[in-house]
């Protein structure tokens, strides 16, 4: 099976004996009616077990999955007249940053998002969704002009990080990072986050600093990417699966640390097996949100966002 | 008025094109210069004067562009009345301008008014590269400017279709002033929520483009369509380099970060429809 992934091994190893067993029974007279549903009945057990139990390694996974559903899908699923925008008026367009403006339930917002492709034509032309600095100025130029016009800004992340080159480098990775942070900070309209797939470090959370921020189910929010922290704390990246369990990177150790608001569930076995369903999921998460931001005036919503990022930290003070 | 720009214009006007050595029938046919393919005039006209075989933007006077954008019988014209002066007391361009009012129909190289785009009440500012090649002097910057607080007054979007070689040589430092003139009065348009759209076409170059053409919330271009601020041959003497082919077209600039979009005149009223509806106010709340 093409993108099997490692913990669902013994599922689709059920799956395919359930499948040989009914073509046997098409084909000849012997009644297997009986076995089939005895096996049908251990799967669903097995599927229970499994999505149910789901380790943070597994997450991992899910959420770099190559069919995971890309920003662009669930803009097209989850918004009308999407028209994109490009440019940062200073350099270049990356396209591994998109955004624009559409509607939302009929009414006008802006999206921004990480752009993966799904194949090796389309990775390359995204840079496998990661940013050069262009691609956080255009980001910004389009919220500063959210801004301008009064419109909800709500960011797609899905990124393994910035892009790590000499280019990038030269031309201010930091500084457009840093400065996505500053200036989003002071957005006087309300701005949701979403992480759909990876949250790689900076590069993910140039896009972050929103009013609320939610994770779908099997995405994941790190400083590092798993395979990174290994190889610097062990110096071993393949104990990536540990470094995985250690870091506390999946949605809901999170919102265990009360970094995100709301976990979006996913459809059993990950995102890309039911796109639709997986967007109407996002769908009810993004409305509430909106709802509750668009009555807080746009001091409120500074203020919010100030108050949601500095009670961020763990630290103990030695009483004197 | 406007019927008079139309009364004064051949209904069908021979496109000229660069490579044409008159080997095509005038008026009846045209030469595509960039597919060769010869074709009827009057169905690259039906067609928005994009040619049928490759989609190459055959230029549009104020007039065309106004038919094609604005509700059939919505536009209404401001300042048709403003003529240049002499300023400098340059020799012969009163004659020059005197010579393109009579060839063009127009009083300037730019026609500003309000209209309506699919119903949306837009103020819409075109400029024609057929007068003094839209070039701008101190009539074009004043008709810039006045529709831009006329929009600013009436709570309007400003959307302008450039097409301009730059600055009015003839009227020197006043020419270069409209620069600054014209993008004063859109910052303060701008910093009350004004909407402003650019859409560039061919030929947005020198002070035009390094001006209000620059300035929209949205910059869009037509494809193909030639800008940049400084010539090619200026550049290319000064860096001794040739440049390459597509160097300051309108694909050039979206690659380096400038545009917004590249819209095909056959989408371009639609485009700024939707646009045009996604910045009115209304709607539930959610
Ligand atoms: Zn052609």
């Amino acid at each position: 099976m093409v993108n099997e992934l490692e913990f669902e091994k013994p599922l689709n190893q059920l799956r395919e004996k359930i499948n040989e067993l009914k073509a046997f029974t098409t084909d000849s007279e012997v009644d297997l009616s009986e076995e089939i549903a005895k096996l049908e009945e251990r799967l669903t057990r097995l599927e229970e077990d499994i999505y149910s139990s789901i380790k943070p390694w597994d997450r991992v996974q899910l959420a770099r999955h190559p069919e995971r559903p890309t920003a662009l899908e669930y803009i097209e699923e989850l918004f009308e007249d999407f028209m994109e925008m490009h440019g940062d008026r200073l350099y270049g367009d990356d396209h591994a940053i998109v955004g624009g403006i559409a509607r939302y339930k009929g009414k006008a917002v802006t999206v921004i998002g990480h752009q993966r492709g799904k194949d090796t034509k389309e990775n390359i032309k995204r840079n496998f969704g990661m940013p050069h600095p262009e691609g956080y100025r255009k980001a910004l130029r389009l919220m500063k002009q959210a801004e301008k016009f009064k419109r909800p800004i709500i960011c797609f992340i899905d990124t393994k990080g910035a892009y790590p080159g000499k280019a990038a480098e030269e031309r201010g990775q930091s500084e457009a990072i840093a400065r996505n942070l500053f200036e989003m900070a002071g957005l006087t309209v309300p701005v949701i986050c979403i992480v759909i797939g990876e949250g790689g470090s900076g590069g993910a959370l140039a896009l972050g600093v929103g009013n609320h921020l939610h994770m779908l189910e099997n995405s994941t929010y790190s400083v590092i990417s798993p395979e990174g922290a290994a190889s610097i704390l062990w110096k071993d990246a393949s104990l990536a699966k540990q470094a995985a369990e250690s870091m506390k990177i999946t949605a809901p150790d999170l919102k265990g640390m009360g970094i995100i608001d709301e976990i979006i569930p996913e459809v059993r076995g990950g995102a890309h097996r039911d796109i639709k369903t997986q967007a109407k999921a996002i769908d009810q998460v993004l409305l509430r949100s909106l709802k509750e931001l668009s009555k807080m005036d746009e001091q409120s919503l500074v203020a919010q966002r100030y108050d949601k990022f500095q009670s961020i930290g763990e630290f103990t003070k030695e009483t004197v | 008025m406007l019927k008079d720009i139309f009364a004064k214009k051949k209904k069908y006007a021979t496109i000229p094109s660069e490579h044409d050595k008159n080997d095509v029938p005038e008026g009846i046919l045209t030469k595509c210069p960039k597919c060769k393919k010869i074709i009827y005039t009057k169905e690259i006209y039906k067609n928005h004067k994009v040619c049928l075989q490759c989609g190459y933007h055959h230029s549009m006077n104020a007039a065309e562009r106004i038919e094609c954008l604005a509700d059939e019988g919505s536009f209404q014209e401001f300042n048709q009345h403003l003529t240049s002066e002499n300023p400098l007391g340059f020799p012969d361009y009163l004659e020059k301008l005197e010579k393109d009012k009579k060839k063009t129909g127009l009083n300037e190289a730019v026609v500003t008014g309000v209209c309506t785009i699919d119903g949306h009440k837009t103020v819409l500012t075109i400029m024609d590269s057929t007068f003094r090649m839209g070039s701008m002097g101190s009539v074009v910057g004043e008709k810039i400017a006045d529709a831009v607080r006329v929009a600013e007054d009436q709570n309007l979007p400003f959307i302008i279709f450039t097409a301009s070689g730059g600055a009015r040589m003839q009227e020197g430092v006043l020419s270069l002033m409209q620069m600054a003139k014209t993008s004063i009065a859109l910052k303060r348009f701008s910093d009350k929520g004004g909407l402003i759209v650019s859409v560039m076409t061919h030929p947005t170059t020198g002070g035009v483009s390094a001006s209000f053409a620059s300035l929209g919330d949205y910059n869009f271009a037509e494809p193909g369509a030639l800008i940049g601020f400084a010539g090619r041959r200026i550049i290319e003497q000064t860096i001794r380099e040739k440049l390459p082919e597509d160097f300051q077209t309108a694909e050039f600039l979206m690659e380096h970060g400038q545009l917004d979009q590249v819209i095909s005149r056959l989408d371009m009223k639609q485009k700024l429809s939707v646009l045009l509806s996604m910045h009115e106010k209304g709607g539930e709340s959610w």
